[in-house]
């Protein structure tokens, strides 16, 4: 049992449901979807791969139980229909048929915990941040700080349909996409002006509410340069879908130059009146309540 | 018909059949089968709206860009309201004008009394005043979702979302209020239900001999009873927060809005056992009547769903792993959630172990069984994914999660709500469904909620958020899927409206038992249509 049980999670076998299931995300765009898409985006940060291994391991596990129950059923139907079994039986106990089949349950949860459980404390907190950002959800636009390089924000706005240049993906593209290092260990700070939001990129495997009052504590360290996308993921009104993220990582290098002209580009970050002009350019209402 | 039911009562000397007629008979009824006929009326009427909002939401999701506009909609900020509304209305009627009265106070009204042969229900005015409550709810929510743009909070209403701040106006209040309603109905209803099946058992139906039907509206009674007047508690303290100036769940006064989410998942993961316990309890009575066979297992069925509805308790904040909880805390939801799966798993191989060795009759009902027993083991191997906290960085908020949640808990409980009507409709209406008519619902709608749901997971897994009316242009190929087969399972829900009207018409009179040797339950020892008062003897079950 044990043996199957190994041969069954072991490395290659991984492997292979993994590129049978993943077929064609090799060559995918990096950092968004793409049409008919029937997997997880391409993994850009090390939490995002321990996601998908972890799934690999799921998948088989509900594979295997899905199989074993629709194999029983076709079986049932096949064998014990009335005509094939005319007489039913009358047997209405087994006392280890019911002992195994509440073991052997329990068995596979405990080998599901242990990885569960890892992944979750991994993806949590980072120890050793290098720099922090800092994400406010607001009806509906995100802003971001940056207190360890003088505190400078600014927002970040959907750009509407009419508006977009050729090859910016729709819904996806803002105005001032945030910033970020690559191969950077980054401390997100959340918290929101207003109501609840949700900042999430799912190629970066993070997906945390910003709650007014609170601020919520993730990670990120993006493998590689380049643009990774992501939607706002908690309902938070009529604008909700007009919200979304645009993460441009860059090298070390490329970032610090970045971060000397957004000091003075953004100098005035905090302004409420170029702020609600912008907004009603990408037809925000800026107050639908 | 009047004259001939009091010649027919005088000659039996007794006057247990007088009752009123007309419309007197239903709006003051105490009797449990014209009540119960009632809730299962206000359910498909609850349907049809409610069925109509999902395929207005496919409607706008078919392409990407946002689809049309209602005529009576002045701009496209009211519009994108509305789709939060019709959000939030698709989902507070589902949960609770579809599937909690046909199952609970439909079937459960109709067959607890019958099946423990007792007469009626211990309360019999308490059972008119619950439903009447519930028909009062169901019209403030269509009310809440016309006033003042409508509650556009999600059925989850978090605040500050559905704060006086972000939705003011009466919409919010005018669903708090209708939720409180149904809320005092359905906890009327658990006190009803645990009263009669502890006191009103015949002789002989001992604790341990009930029919599971019995034992799982038993333990929904309780998990109603406890998880309500949470629901309850926190609606209240929305609407002082709303319109008396607290600031329970307002974190600038001290309060916090997660606290809310604590407290409506505290009721909310309950109510998803209080929707699929009674499903559990029709696909035992279905499985068991066509296989021929007693259930297996039978003290291991009964003790697995008072187990799940336990566990239920304990569970809630695996909906909150991406609010913020601390990571220890979470680490404990994990794995008190994977605890579900095990009497879960005992429920699904059980039927299947009843089923082995049967002669099994494939009527439409068993269709619905086995149909029920895919989409429950499809969505509950998805939950098992989705209960790893980690994972759930993924999967949250995706339209993984609704496709989860579908499989698992509405169409399977749908599944089992159409189980039991052509179970049982022999019973209540005295007329045999028409049999190939029924067979092609059952197909039609089979195939239809696969062709919705199952292309939900891709799309969850590539990232697509819930509770969106517009998506990237990547999503577009599985949503237009998705949307045909809402339109196939639209066909077939017409279908079925067909199917009632034409059995109550003109379906063929029927016997008493109209399964034969394998349903062994008390409902089916009296004629058909059953009589207004059951039983002239209480039957006496000490011997059996």
């Amino acid at each position: 049992m044990l043996k199957l049980v190994k041969l069954v999670f072991s490395a290659p076998m991984l492997a292979a449901v993994s590129l049978l299931l993943g077929a064609g995300t090799a060559d995918a765009a990096i950092g968004r979807s793409e049409p008919w898409q029937m997997w997880f985006q391409t993994a850009a940060t090390p939490v995002m791969e321990r996601i998908l291994e972890f799934h690999n391991l799921l998948l088989i596990i509900e594979i295997l139980i899905v199989l074993l129950v629709v194999g029983i059923m076709c079986y049932i139907i096949f064998r014990f229909n009335a005509k094939s079994n005319p007489v039913p039986s009358k047997t209405t106990h087994n006392t280890l048929l019911e002992v195994v089949w509440t073991g052997i349950p329990l068995f596979i949860l405990i080998i599901i915990a242990i990885p569960s459980l890892k992944l979750l404390y991994y993806a949590d907190k980072v120890q050793d941040a290098e720099m922090t950002l800092k994400v406010t959800g607001n009806q509906w636009y995100w802003n971001y700080t940056y207190p360890g390089h003088g505190g400078f924000s600014f927002d970040s706005i959907f750009v509407p349909d009419e508006e977009l240049k050729k090859g910016q993906p729709r819904l996806l593209t803002v105005d001032n996409p945030v910033v970020l290092p690559a191969r950077t260990n980054i401390r997100l700070l959340l918290t929101s002006a207003d109501v609840i939001h949700n900042w999430a990129v799912p190629s970066f495997g993070v997906k945390l509410d910003t709650v007014g009052g609170r601020i919520n504590e993730t990670w990120v360290n993006i493998n590689e340069e380049g643009d990774y996308y992501g939607m706002c993921s908690e309902l938070c009104g009529v604008n909700h879908a007009y919200m979304p993220i645009h993460v441009k990582a860059v090298s070390k290098a490329d970032f610090a130059a970045w971060v000397a002209t957004a000091k003075r580009e953004f100098a005035d970050g905090d302004d409420d009146a170029p702020r609600a002009a912008k907004l009603a350019k990408a037809d925000i209402p800026a107050v639908a309540r | 018909m009047a004259n001939e039911t009091t010649v027919a009562e005088t000659a039996h000397g007794a006057d247990h059949g007088h009752h009123p007629s007309g419309w007197r008979r239903w709006l003051f009824s105490t009797n449990h089968k014209d009540i119960g006929s009632m809730y299962i009326v206000l359910s498909l009427i609850a349907a049809f709206v409610g069925g109509s909002f999902s395929v207005l939401i496919r409607m706008e999701l078919a392409e990407p860009g946002i689809q049309f506009n209602l005529f009576w909609l002045d701009n496209e900020a009211a519009y994108l309201q509305f789709y939060n509304v019709l959000v939030t209305g698709h989902g507070f009627i589902m949960v609770f004008f579809v599937v909690m009265p046909a199952l609970i106070g439909g079937f459960g009204n109709w067959f607890v009394p019958m099946m423990i042969g007792a007469p009626d229900m211990a309360f019999p005015r308490m059972n008119n005043i619950s439903f009447w409550l519930l028909a009062a709810s169901l019209v403030l929510l269509v009310i809440a979702a016309f006033t003042q743009g409508g509650p556009g909070t999600g059925w989850t209403v978090y605040p500050p979302l559905s704060n006086a701040e972000f939705h003011p106006g009466a919409a919010v209040d005018l669903g708090i209020l209708s939720l409180h309603l149904a809320g005092a109905s359905s906890v009327l209803g658990a006190v009803n239900f645990i009263t009669t099946i502890f006191n009103m058992r015949a002789p002989g139906m001992l604790i341990h001999r009930m029919p599971l039907f019995v034992w799982a509206i038993l333990v929904t009674a309780f998990l109603l009873l406890l998880a309500i007047p949470v629901l309850a508690g926190a609606l209240t303290m929305l609407l002082t927060d709303r319109n008396f100036g607290t600031a329970f769940f307002d974190a600038a006064q001290g309060g916090d809005p997660v606290l809310w989410q604590q407290l409506f998942w505290f009721f909310g993961h309950p109510e998803v056992y209080i929707i699929i316990i009674p499903a559990f309890g029709i696909i035992s009575q279905v499985i068991s009547t066509f296989s021929k066979k007693p259930i297996f297992g039978y003290l291991g069925m009964a003790y697995a769903m008072v187990f799940i509805g336990f566990v239920g308790f304990v569970v809630w904040a695996h909906h909150l792993y991406t609010s913020g909880l601390d990571v220890d805390t979470r680490a404990y939801f994990v794995s008190a959630t994977l605890v579900i799966a095990v009497p879960t798993g005992i429920k699904i191989f059980s039927w299947l172990a009843t089923m082995w060795g049967g002669s099994i009759d494939f009527r439409t009902p068993m269709l619905f069984a086995c149909g029920f027993i895919f989409l429950f083991v499809m969505g509950g191997v998805t939950g098992v994914a989705l209960a790893n906290a980690g994972m759930d960085i993924a999967f949250h908020d995706t339209y993984f999660v609704v496709a989860h949640f579908h499989y698992v808990m509405a169409i399977a409980a749908v599944f089992a709500m159409f189980s039991g009507f052509y179970y049982w409709i022999g019973k209540m209406s005295g007329r045999q469904y028409p049999r190939v008519l029924a067979r092609i619902h059952f197909w039609l709608f089979f195939i239809g909620v696969n062709v919705v749901f199952f292309p939900q997971h891709f799309l969850g897994m590539a990232g697509m958020p819930r509770r969106i009316p517009d998506y990237p242009d990547a999503y577009a190929g599985w949503n237009y899927v998705s949307s045909i087969g809402s339109y196939i399972t639209s066909a077939s829900a017409l279908l079925f409206f067909y199917i009632v009207w034409k059995t109550l018409r003109s379906g063929e009179k029927i016997a008493a038992n109209q399964w034969g040797e394998g349903a062994t339950t008390l409902e089916w020892t009296v004629e058909s249509p059953a009589p207004f008062h059951t039983f002239e003897d209480t039957p006496d079950m000490t011997e059996k």
